[in-house]
């Protein structure tokens, strides 16, 4: 049975350097070391053996079967290796082919913008409100101290629905609703975004629809050096650390003393260059300390309170923020204009 | 206004001052200077010559060689080709090296073989636009007055040498329509003092003007002062070059001198003036009055107007001469033969001009200073400047006494030179507005700088603002005064002290940035699209509710008369303008009001509502070289909205069929929403009419419009969680033959309401359609999985459930299990 063992062995590893592929192995397997194998049919003689002799013939089973099975394992890993290799020579794909990348969508750049004056003031404690476009003549000018015929009404030339109802010509409306709503309790902190209307001829600079945003701050003791301090503050979250503001006296007649701020120009730091008309600044603002008027007519009495309000455009900051040369831009939606947007 | 750097210098001392800088004080403290222009910019060379010779050209019909004297030693020989140009004459000669406008250089030449020195120039050539210019001025040489000094410099001879500076007057500040208003500002800037013109009448007492005419005021016409002189004996002819100058730095046409005089007047003091030539007024009497109702009336621009009963106008007591603060007749105009004038100098109201000359569409020099108010100390000053000047210039006899009246005491008060609005304020309030810590001295040097009295009582001004500063009304006026005067850069920064405040988005703000922010990571584009539009566009998908669009009163175009009440057009429109430019793909989307007619359009304001259009043509990804573009269907759609409502929180939606129009009646949902007890309509989504498709040029095109609102409302932040399942579920199929007319929604509704308590999910899974099935028949393969959340459900009870489900589902839509 001994030499039985051996020559099984011995044939079986003389047959496996014969094989050559995985199928052969197999068989080979099968032949030797299947359910119905030479092994197993060389172990059914076990019974016949001694007491003596059945622990050695075991042993020696037990190694003619771990030397097949080795020889088996060792040419099953080559084999593997081979068909991995085939399989990745068969795989190798173009990487540099474009993925299969679904289309990135964008938010408009002016709500965009929005969204960052928003955050910054919200950030300052100051809540977001909102009021209808179409509004009436008392919030959008009589109670903004335009009283009907003020030859200020000039300056904002509006589209009317009748005599009394209009497209708000500025956010400021909000303002005087917001007060109205508040009943003389303060401190008024208020944002106000939104669209606006002027009959102006659309062309690279005007748009009768735009977009503004406005503040408005009342409490007691409300300085206009707490609005330079906030517009500084808003001016450097906005458009960086080192933006500095500069405020030249105008006229707004619901603010008084009014302002318009000037920053540093964006493009060039204050150097001077083609956007700022070599001046190293940019108009971007309109501000002042809320008329006492405006103040009386909301329910504040002027005596006791004080605040500040400030508008701005949002084309405008658009404009700048990302040189944008014609203000259409906004409204036509040019999807090769707005696909730019979507990694600010 | 445009302001004459020189003319300026009579008032306020400029020696040393460079226009350039001044123009940026003045901008930094409070009036925009838009530009500073030379008027010679680009002029050189030009001296006054005598023409001492004229001969016609021995070789060319057109042209002329003269013979000039410029003061020096010789004669200039100078070829001209102006018809004009004749012996005797005056003009301004371009020499040898000068240079006109355009980079043109004078050279010596030859014209048709005969040399040439120089050229005699035209107004035009020397700048001067033509806007400015008489007819004769226009065609020929420029012809200087005989007294022009020659062989000096014609540049400054004719104020070319001169600076303007264009400032943008904020509508507050119509102190500085006037040279006078311009000087105080310019004088406050530069701390120095204003000299005012000397105005001496020498008048002719043998007559008494109030003799000669009468001057009313009717009742209620809104003239609170007129005041009239007369001058006899003038001649009207070319006003002084000086004059001339002046009025075409400041954008003013010369006419004549007693033309020119008044508008002089007007731009020194701001006080418009109105010369009635005397022998044309009939009636020896000066009425101030409403129009008539369909009154007819030629201004002097030769323009028949018809008046009405809230415009005012001058009569001579019977007919209207002047339309009154906007324009004079055109019968009572002063021209050449005029030899005796009424001049006017009044004070009428400001809205009332207003409202006339935006009626009538007519603008003037006059009616912008009346529609600001005048200062009323200036009107009896004004008359007496213009009648001064008329007796110098146009020879006038001015007869003695001012005829005036006023519509009541109070205007008489106003009209005395020394009458000054008093306001107080106190230092403490100065410091508080504007953040700063000014003392009493430094206060006092602004007042002194803007030239006002003030005293001081304690902390306390006492402040006397002149009738000038017809802005200056309150407190606060002083405060700006201030402010801008002290600088607005020196104002310290600070921050405000109150009660600190949280702030924070609300709820609705919070969602609908989600609903934006979603939408854009799932690959759509957000537009803004225009709110006014063309009622053409909107017919195609008409308003819901029965009180229709808003219309403008005046729409600029009938493009832009309406506002919206729906997004979908101008989505339409952007998809339309992106397909035109080869972008086949358009996915976008926008958040935006559209506006409702109410039943009291009158009063009440639209209805106005936020909603999210959103529109999705061409394929369904970008084109890519694994396969071909596949086209999007209504489901690629919906799914996208599926997403959507579910990132924000929508659950219990409902959708069914829905007919709308202009959308595909087969392809078209309303989607509603369980708000507690109720449903409310989110919206409509579906395809767009083929109809509409073809006659915009469009493939298959996706759209919905939604309610905001409503998304807000149903909306869910913040999450409660659920246990996971402790227990395996069962799944069961089946697929059931159903008429095509029973929707998926009320079979899946049904199924969950005959075995909701036990099935966790319910998928369709296949959706089949065969002739063999039966005409309108299709099969519909739902998966269900069967679960309780407490134990093992068997086998036993799941198939007892799910096969009497089937059975009441083929009784409630003959729906037939498919073997």
């Amino acid at each position: 049975m001994k030499e039985r063992l051996v020559s099984l062995q011995n044939a079986a590893l003389a047959e496996l350097e014969d094989v050559a592929n995985p199928q052969e192995l197999n068989e080979v397997r099968v032949q030797y070391l299947g359910k119905k194998g030479a092994l197993t049919e060389i172990l059914r003689g076990m019974g016949q053996l001694s007491a003596e002799e059945r622990p050695v013939i075991g042993q020696l089973a037990n190694d003619v079967r771990a030397a097949i099975e080795g020889a088996l394992a060792e040419l099953q890993t080559k084999f593997d290796a081979e068909e991995t290799n085939r399989r990745l020579a068969q795989e190798k794909i173009d990487v540099t082919l474009a993925g299969r990348a679904p289309e990135t969508g964008t938010l408009h750049p002016l709500n965009w913008v929005i969204q960052q004056v928003e955050d910054i003031f919200v950030g300052m404690g100051y809540i977001v409100a909102e009021g209808p476009e179409v509004e009436r003549d008392y919030y959008n000018f009589e109670a903004l101290n335009l009283p009907k015929n003020h030859p200020a009404r000039d300056m904002q030339d509006s589209f009317y629905i009748t005599d009394e109802i209009l497209l708000r010509t500025h956010t400021s409306p909000v303002q005087v609703r917001t007060m109205e709503k508040m009943h003389g309790e303060v401190p008024v902190k208020i944002i106000c975004p939104g669209k606006v209307y002027r009959r102006d001829n659309d062309d690279a600079t005007h748009s009768h629809m735009f977009t503004q945003i406005e503040g408005l701050v009342i409490d007691k003791n409300v300085r206009m050096s707490d609005l330079k301090g906030t517009l500084l503050q808003f001016v450097q979250e906005m458009f960086g650390p080192e933006t500095q503001i500069r405020l030249r006296p105008s006229f707004f007649p619901f603010t008084e003393p009014s302002a318009e701020v000037d920053v540093t120009c964006c493009m060039c730091k204050g150097n001077g260059c083609r956007v700022c008309k070599q001046s190293g600044w940019l108009e971007i603002l309109g501000s002042g300390m809320v008329h006492p008027r405006v103040l009386e007519m909301a329910g504040y009495d002027p005596n006791e309170y004080t605040g500040f309000a400030f508008g701005m455009g949002v084309e405008r900051i658009a404009m700048l923020k990302y040189g944008v040369d014609d203000i259409r831009h906004f409204y036509t939606n040019d999807l090769r204009f707005l696909r730019q947007f979507a990694h600010d | 206004m445009n302001v004459s750097f020189q003319w300026l210098q009579d008032y306020v001392d400029l020696n040393g001052v460079d226009p350039k800088e001044l123009a940026e004080k003045i901008t930094r403290s409070g009036i925009e200077v838009d530009s500073v222009k030379a008027r010679s910019e680009g002029i050189s060379g030009v001296v006054i010559g005598h023409v001492v010779e004229r001969e016609k050209h021995p070789d060319a019909d057109k042209l002329s060689v003269t013979k000039v004297d410029v003061g020096g030693p010789e004669l200039l020989q100078i070829v001209c080709g102006a018809s004009n140009v004749a012996a005797g004459q005056n003009v301004p000669i371009a020499m040898i090296g000068a240079v006109l406008p355009g980079d043109f250089k004078i050279k010596k030449s030859k014209l048709r073989g005969v040399e040439s020195q120089g050229m005699i120039c035209s107004a035009n050539e020397l700048g001067i636009p033509e806007k400015f210019l008489s007819k004769t001025q226009k065609e020929g040489i420029l012809v200087l007055p005989a007294d022009a000094p020659i062989g000096s410099d014609a540049l400054e001879y004719l104020g070319l040498n001169d600076q303007v500076l264009e400032f943008d007057l904020t509508p507050n500040r119509s102190d500085c329509l006037s040279m006078w208003g311009c000087a105080f500002e310019v004088a406050a800037l530069l701390e120095k003092p204003v000299k005012l013109p000397h105005v001496v009448i020498h008048e002719d007492t043998t007559e008494r003007a109030s003799d000669l005419i009468q001057v009313s005021i009717e009742d209620a016409a809104p003239c609170l002062h007129y005041s009239a002189r007369i001058i006899r004996d003038v001649v009207v002819k070319p006003s002084p070059q000086w004059m001339q100058n002046r009025l075409v730095a400041a954008g003013i046409r010369p006419i004549s001198n007693v033309v020119d005089i008044t508008n002089y007047v007007l731009l020194e003091y701001g006080q418009p003036l109105h010369a009635f030539d005397l022998s044309k007024l009939k009636h020896g009497e000066i009425n101030v009055r409403y129009a008539r109702s369909g009154e007819a009336f030629v201004t002097l621009d030769g323009v028949t107007r018809e008046l009405d009963e809230s415009m005012m106008v001058i009569s001579d007591g019977f007919d209207a001469v002047a339309l009154g603060g906007v324009m004079g007749g055109q019968d009572t105009e002063v021209n050449e033969s005029t030899n005796q004038i009424l001049l006017e100098s009044a004070r009428f109201d400001g809205g009332t001009v207003r409202l006339t000359s935006k009626k009538l569409g007519l603008r003037s020099e006059s009616s912008v200073r009346f529609e600001k108010e005048v200062d009323p100390a200036r009107v009896r000053l004004a008359l007496d400047r213009a009648a001064a000047l008329l007796a110098q210039y146009a020879g006038g006899r001015v007869i003695s006494g001012v005829v005036e009246t006023f519509k009541d005491e109070n205007d008489r008060v106003l009209a005395d030179v020394d009458s000054a609005r008093r306001i107080h304020i106190s230092n403490e309030k100065i410091n508080l507005t504007l953040g700063t810590n000014l003392s009493s001295d430094e206060i006092a040097v602004i007042w002194s700088r803007l030239q006002f009295k003030a005293e001081l009582h304690g902390e306390h001004w006492e402040v006397c603002v002149p009738s000038r500063r017809n802005d200056i009304r309150l407190a606060i006026d002083l405060i700006e005064e201030v402010a801008r005067l002290y600088g607005y850069d020196r104002i310290p920064t600070s921050f405000i002290v109150g009660k600190t405040t949280t702030g924070a988005l609300t709820n609705e703000q919070i969602i609908r940035r989600r609903l934006r922010g979603q939408l854009a990571a799932q690959g759509w584009h957000e537009v803004l699209t225009y709110s006014l539009t063309e009622p053409k566009t909107m017919q195609a998908f008409p308003v819901a509710g029965k009180h229709g669009v808003v219309t403008l009163a005046m729409p600029m175009s009938e493009e832009r008369s309406v506002l919206r009440h729906s997004i979908i057009p101008a989505l339409i429109e952007a998809a339309q303008y992106n397909r035109n430019r080869q972008l086949d793909d358009v996915r976008i989307f926008e958040v935006g009001h559209v506006f409702l007619g109410t039943e009291n359009a009158n009063n009440a304001l639209p209805n106005e509502q936020l909603m999210l259009g959103l529109l999705w043509t061409g394929s369904k990804s970008p084109r890519h070289w694994s396969g071909k573009p596949q086209a999007i269907d209504f489901f690629d759609f919906k799914g996208q909205l599926e997403t959507l409502f579910e990132k924000l929180g929508l659950t219990g939606l409902i959708w069914e069929s829905s007919v709308r129009e202009g959308f595909h009646p087969g392809r078209t949902a309303q989607v509603s929403v369980k708000i507690g007890e109720g449903v409310d309509v989110l919206g409509t989504i579906g395809q767009l009419h083929p109809d509409q498709q073809r006659a915009m040029d469009l493939s298959d095109t996706y759209v919905a419009e939604l309610s905001v609102s409503v998304v807000v409302e149903a909306a869910r932040r913040g999450v409660q969680f659920q246990a996971l399942p402790k227990y395996p579920a069962i799944s069961r199929d089946m697929a059931l033959v159903l008429d095509r007319s029973v929707s998926v929604d009320t079979v899946i509704r049904e199924t969950k309401a005959l075995v909701g308590d036990l099935v966790e999910s319910i998928r369709v899974f296949d959706v089949y359609e065969d002739e063999k099935l039966g005409r309108d028949k299709r099969s519909v393969a739902f998966s269900l999985l069967y679960r309780v959340p407490e134990r093992t459900l068997t086998d036993e009870e799941v198939s007892q459930r799910h096969f009497g489900m089937v059975e009441k589902l083929n009784e409630r839509f003959g729906a037939v299990l498919r073997a």
